[in-house]
């Protein structure tokens, strides 16, 4: 693998023009970048080189369309060569328009269905403590039109039932769902209701989001609304 | 066959620490002991089948090795996609349990019949099915799935043959015709009636409770030009397979199982079984037929 010659967010843009063909699923791709990056540059502890060790915090992109901001985090962070940007979703691509996590070092989930995420992500926590490894956290990202899926709400339920500890929902709030999610509280209430905590934070505001995603009690599975522009 | 996965799981959980056993509330209750012992292995996530599958996707990708039960209809048929993606598409496997086979549930209605989950399992590929036929046929199936993390399907029933046929995966020989004659293959609990079905007449019978793999070679070595398949699932579900195995001869194949129309009707499994033509009297009019 070749060493990344991009270090910082502010190459990100670059390495965005460089995954074209993804048009359809744009807004979404850009809307995840500032929350993935405050993931990968400051709250996961997983680099290139422990993508296999146990100890390793795990990211569940569940959201995955549009996962080019993704991809290009990935880059940035030396997970994945530069050059696969360049043929996104091709036939020799590893990169697709929803990620393969068996053709992308560092990528713990395939997904792009929605609705997947949450419970891969409940049961990831519940096996790495049944082993007794207890120190890595899950996070898993969603949209909020995602939070629309009822398997989401299963696995919502669950996890605030059984106290699960290490587990982080993130949800990307571009105001998508079609019949959105009002209310007091708005999409932290549908957690909270359920015994998670929850902050509800500006999706662009990097100091923000890194405050919200560890904020996280010792014993309550917690979440963060990240609210970004709505989707044009 | 369910008492025997009881037990043998229970000591599985206590013998070896990779395995973990999820449920969606079915069977909860007789297996509160092992729950009690192995209070985060064993893990009741409720009534949430989808969860259930995406729970056993998340252990197995952290190493461990799920075993996943309930009603074949919850579990399989309510959950298929979380069974294709959150277990096949992750490149992870698990054991998926169930029980209530076909029209085991018959008193209970449609709502607790799965004819249809092997031939699901069929769209994904890539697992072993296996369909005993008797309880003590089921702790060395389960015993021999738990060693390694491919995907496989253990399909329990209330309907039994009088004895039990041993742990191997091929099929097995219990009557012999003359060779190169109909060859019968019965899966699972189909055995007893077939052999019943089948009194005076000069056929081989082969048996199988493992129809995926499907033993394309022992298939090839009995078969003559007459085949025919007694399932216990949806009838022509190995069809396709049983054909292409034999597509370079001239062959003809009777595909025996439930029938795809829903009945509608209640009554017990016996009932249905007569219904669907897989009891005795039935398979002897169907082979009959397709052998005169």
């Amino acid at each position: 693998m070749t060493a990344p010659t991009t270090t910082g967010y502010v190459d990100l843009d670059g390495l965005l023009r460089r995954l074209t063909g993804d048009e359809k699923h744009s807004a979404s791709a850009h809307s995840t970048l500032d929350v993935v990056w405050v993931l990968y540059d400051r709250v996961l502890r997983v680099t290139p080189e422990s993508v296999d060790d146990p100890e390793r915090d795990r990211f569940l992109l569940s959201k995955g369309h549009g996962p080019a901001a993704y991809y290009a985090v990935l880059a940035v962070k030396g997970f994945i060569p530069e050059a696969w940007l360049d043929d996104l979703a091709g036939p020799e691509s590893r990169l697709g328009h929803h990620p393969d996590r068996l053709l992308v070092p560092g990528v713990e989930i395939s997904s792009g269905s929605l609705g997947h995420g949450l419970g891969l992500g409940v049961g990831t926590a519940l096996g790495l403590r049944a082993q007794g490894i207890t120190q890595p956290r899950v996070y898993v990202l969603l949209g909020d039109a995602e939070l629309d899926e009822g398997a989401n709400h299963e696995a919502i339920a669950y996890a605030g039932a059984t106290d699960l500890p290490n587990l982080t929902a993130i949800v990307l709030d571009n105001q998508s769902a079609t019949h959105g999610w009002p209310g007091p509280g708005g999409i932290a209430s549908r957690f909270t209701v359920n015994g998670w905590t929850a902050a509800t934070v500006d999706g662009r505001d990097h100091d923000a989001i890194h405050a919200a995603l560890t904020a996280h009690q010792p014993d309550q599975p917690h979440v963060v609304a990240a609210v970004v522009d709505p989707r044009k | 066959m369910r008492d025997s996965f009881v037990t043998t799981t229970s000591a599985l959980l206590a013998d070896d620490p990779r395995t973990a056993l999820v449920l969606a509330d079915i069977s909860a209750s007789v297996f509160a002991p092992a729950a009690h012992r192995h209070p985060e292995r064993v893990l009741n996530v409720g009534i949430r089948e989808q969860l259930m599958i995406g729970v056993a996707g998340g252990l197995a990708l952290t190493g461990l090795r799920p075993i996943v039960h309930s009603y074949a209809t919850f579990l399989v048929d309510r959950a298929y996609e979380q069974i294709k993606l959150d277990l096949g598409h992750q490149g992870v496997g698990a054991i998926l349990v169930s029980v209530g086979a076909s029209y085991d549930g018959s008193e209970m209605g449609r709502t607790h019949m799965s004819p249809g989950d092997v031939a699901l399992f069929d769209t994904i590929g890539g697992w072993t099915v296996q369909v005993p036929g008797h309880r003590d046929e089921v702790p060395a199936l389960l015993k021999a799935a738990t060693p390694h993390d491919d995907p496989v399907y253990l399909r329990l029933s209330t309907q039994s043959n009088r004895l039990s046929y041993g742990g191997d995966t091929r099929l097995q020989v219990l009557r012999r015709g003359t060779p190169g004659g109909p060859l019968i293959v019965a899966v699972g609990p189909m055995l007893d009636p077939t052999l019943a079905a089948v009194a005076g007449l000069d056929v081989t019978v082969a048996y199988t409770h493992t129809p995926r793999p499907f033993d394309t070679t022992g298939l090839q070595a009995l078969a003559g030009s007459e085949v025919i398949l007694v399932e216990p699932y949806l009838a022509g579900t190995s069809s396709a397979l049983v054909n292409g195995v034999l597509s370079h001869v001239p062959h003809r194949l009777l595909s025996l199982g439930v029938g795809h129309a829903e009945i509608r009707r209640y009554g017990t499994p016996q009932d249905h079984a007569r219904w669907h033509g897989l009891d005795a009297a039935g398979l002897r009019a169907s082979i009959s037929a397709f052998l005169s």
